[in-house]
């Protein structure tokens, strides 16, 4: 793809094996982030497709499309694979294993053969999850949490779901701890710490979270298969147990997890604004620390999942007031993202369109956790639709449209192509809108009491729920035709050149598509990420 | 930086870099077995009176024994690093296989003494045990987890272990590139570590 004195691209040359296998079998950290990109979609719209039925369900009071046991295998696999599949390997493992060694100035991860295994382990645990649909006594039907006492009394196929959850946290221990030590050993000469793009802070945050969380989720799965098999009585009652320390154990795994699914999603959106405002970040250090700080704040506030459960006064609140303080370093971040946009020569392409979104949507999914961490009104709408909107708001709002912002920034540098920009900001527009329309009004449902996880709800609902269905059809739209945009400029967009959006970090400075070793020379860096006149 | 070489992926190695991955590796199971700790904690302070009678169950001479085996082929594991670096690779694989000896010793042990509570009916969910206390089916329930794990740690070390053993054999590891030992031994010395805890919060409570 380029001329004949460069050195071939990374798709050009793959390593011993031919064909499928050069790339099943590769260590490179581009051909793994793009199996990872390959994967996590598929699993999305597996996972899509459960939600958009869901919406179906709902659409009128009543029995619609499915039955009540139905429905909650479909939101127990929508969540486990939309969590586990798509949200929490997400951005580091696809974006970030192919930028985060070409951006800190390396030609591959610590260890690109461990790097490999993770992607295998995802795969095994997402079959596995798959499987679990299939085989055994019907799906699992207890939600994504596994909540005891049930996840251990009902005769659905909870062992080998639980077992795929399992496998898919080892795998993410396994990029944590290639994340942490590739930041550490693998920078090029020059690249100090506050050197370093903010996006490489946020994978490195990020992957401590991996590390340092995932092994309590390990252990916490390991022991309802144990209690499934052996009955040994942990979290039985009747035995002595208490279920209430499965819900701690799961949520000191869990919340933090919250944490590794948004703060890569807020280095993208750091990495994006300076190069469409032509500014350099405003508080590169207080953006850096904010993201250490949410991963760290983010460790002691499981609670607030339990408000209801019956720990005691004292702990809520105390989960309260840490809830609380993850705001901050969250606000600090939106406000300099603002601050950085200011005075700016904003050129409004679609990657910053949706980083736009994205700060809209996250302040609104934000602002609704303060509610939802507040005691008094966290009784009120606990396990409602409210819950589900949120969330949503977060994840969906969140990350996902900085995943999608990611994608089309740096869609030239992983396939030297150019994606239609006039047809990406119609999709983005389709994508904006039919998001609103959906979860916007479960806030109101939620708020007027419709719980979440019921196939059915009082006729008083049936408007807004007619609203919300109609939503989640634009959505799809939206979503049929990015993808349909991206797939079809991966062979028929125009050529990229090595820099196209003027950006100032390392990975613009290589070919587009990168060549396989990336620099052919390693650089020796002398000055600060986003340097722009 | 000074110390890594970026000639190529091939044939690049950081030594610093590997132990630092497999220190992370080792908080990670540290973590993972600190949520059973944490069980343990709490069931403990619940019923502390029942966990100490309980504890009087179990042979303080075959945990002993096996805290005794396990340290030994922690200093074997140690020794047998020490002689690789120093370039004498047949004592290294003595030692090596020294440990994984000792390792092996210590899962026949704990299978002898888990087979004897298994005969006596003392296991999860066994009638025997569910009319007992709930503090005494927890501490069984503990002990058998705990100790089922970490015995299966003990096993996925000499199964590591196996592999130095060849690797040493065919010299993929030698005394200028010995970091894969020195990983193993990490782990090993680890798996000793949760035993050494193990042993006092089960066998020395009563």
């Amino acid at each position: 793809m380029q001329g004949n004195n460069e050195p071939k691209s990374f798709y050009e040359s793959g390593g011993p094996h031919k064909g499928i296998l050069s790339w099943i079998f590769t260590t490179d950290h581009k051909r793994i982030g793009l199996l990872y990109l390959a994967s996590l979609f598929i699993f999305f719209i597996v996972g899509a497709a459960f939600g958009l039925l869901m919406r179906l369900e709902l659409i009128a009071p009543g029995k619609t499309i499915v039955t009540a046991s139905t429905y909650n295998s479909f939101f127990t696999l929508h969540g486990v694979i939309m969590i586990f599949l798509f949200i929490i390997p997400g951005i580091p493992v696809s974006l970030g294993n192919f930028f985060l060694p070409l951006q800190i100035g390396a030609r591959d991860v610590a260890f690109p053969r461990i790097n490999l295994l993770s992607w295998w382990l995802y795969m095994t645990g997402g079959i596995l999850a798959l499987m679990s649909l299939f085989t055994g006594d019907g799906p699992p039907d207890t939600g994504w949490t596994f909540y005891a006492p049930y996840s251990i009394r009902t005769g659905t196929n909870v062992s080998l779901a639980v077992f795929a959850a399992f496998i898919l946290g080892f795998s993410s221990i396994l990029t944590g701890l290639n994340f942490v030590t590739t930041v550490h050993r693998l920078r090029a000469p020059g690249m100090s710490w506050f050197r370093m793009p903010l996006f490489v802070w946020s994978l490195y945050a990020t992957a401590w979270v991996q590390v340092l969380a995932t092994p309590i989720l390990g252990i916490t799965l390991l022991l309802i298969i144990i209690e499934r098999f052996f009955g040994v009585g942990f979290f039985d009652p009747s035995k002595g147990g208490d279920p209430l320390l499965y819900q701690h154990l799961f949520w000191i795994y869990s919340h933090p997890a919250v944490y590794i699914m948004i703060v890569p999603a807020m280095g993208v959106v750091t990495e994006i604004i300076p190069v469409f405002a032509r500014r350099t970040i405003f508080g590169y250090k207080a953006i850096a620390f904010s993201s250490i700080g949410i991963a760290a704040v983010g460790f002691f506030v499981w609670g607030h999942h339990m408000f209801t459960s019956g720990i005691s006064d004292t702990s809520k609140a105390i989960f309260s007031l840490l809830t609380f303080l993850v705001a901050i370093p969250s606000g600090i971040k939106v406000f300099n993202w603002v601050a950085s946009l200011y005075k700016g020569s904003i050129k409004v392409d679609t990657p910053l369109l949706f980083v736009i979104s994205f700060v809209f949507l996250f302040c609104i999914g934000g602002l609704t956790g303060l509610i939802n961490g507040t005691l008094a009104t966290n009784i009120h709408i606990h396990g409602t639709h409210f819950i589900v909107a949120h969330f949503h708001y977060v994840m969906f709002g969140g990350t996902a449209f900085a995943f999608f912002a990611g994608l089309h920034y740096w869609f030239p540098k992983i396939f030297g192509r150019m994606y239609s920009e006039a047809r990406a900001k119609f999709a983005w527009f389709f994508l904006f809108i039919g998001f609103n329309i959906l979860y916007f009004p479960m806030f109101i449902l939620g708020w007027q009491g419709m719980p979440r996880r019921y196939y059915d709800y009082l006729p008083m609902f049936h408007e807004l729920n007619l609203i919300s269905t109609i939503g989640s059809w634009i959505l799809a739209a939206g979503l049929i035709l990015m993808f349909i945009n991206l797939v079809r400029s991966i062979k028929k967009g125009e050529r990229a050149e090595s820099n196209p959006w003027k950006g100032t970090t390392l990975e613009w400075t290589v070919p587009s598509p990168p060549p396989v070793e990336n620099f052919e020379e390693i650089p020796v860096v002398t000055q600060g990420p986003y340097k722009y006149e | 930086m000074e110390e890594t070489l970026y000639k190529s992926s091939e044939t690049y190695r950081d030594y610093t870099g590997s132990k630092m991955g497999m220190w992370l590796f080792l908080f990670t199971e540290m973590l993972l077995f600190g949520g059973l700790f944490l069980l343990y904690a709490v069931y403990r302070f619940k019923h502390p009176v029942e966990f100490h009678a309980a504890a009087k169950g179990l042979d303080t001479t075959i945990g002993a024994v096996n805290t005794l085996i396990l340290l030994t082929s922690s200093l074997t594991m140690a020794l047998s690093i020490s002689a690789l670096q120093k370039g004498n690779k047949r004592l290294s694989l003595v030692l090596q296989f020294l440990t994984i000896l000792l390792g092996a010793a210590f899962l026949g042990n704990k299978y002898m003494e888990w087979g004897a509570k298994i005969h006596h009916g003392v296991y999860p969910g066994s009638e025997h045990l569910l009319i007992k206390g709930k503090g005494e089916i927890l501490f069984y329930g503990l002990y058998f987890v705990m100790t089922g794990i970490h015995g299966l740690h003990v096993l996925i070390g000499i199964g590591v272990l196996l592999f130095m053993l060849i690797f040493t054999i065919r010299g993929t590891i030698d005394f200028e590139n010995f970091v894969k030992l020195e990983n193993s031994g990490l782990y090993w010395h680890f798996v000793d570590i949760v035993w050494v805890f193990l042993f006092p919060l089960f066998y020395l409570i009563t």
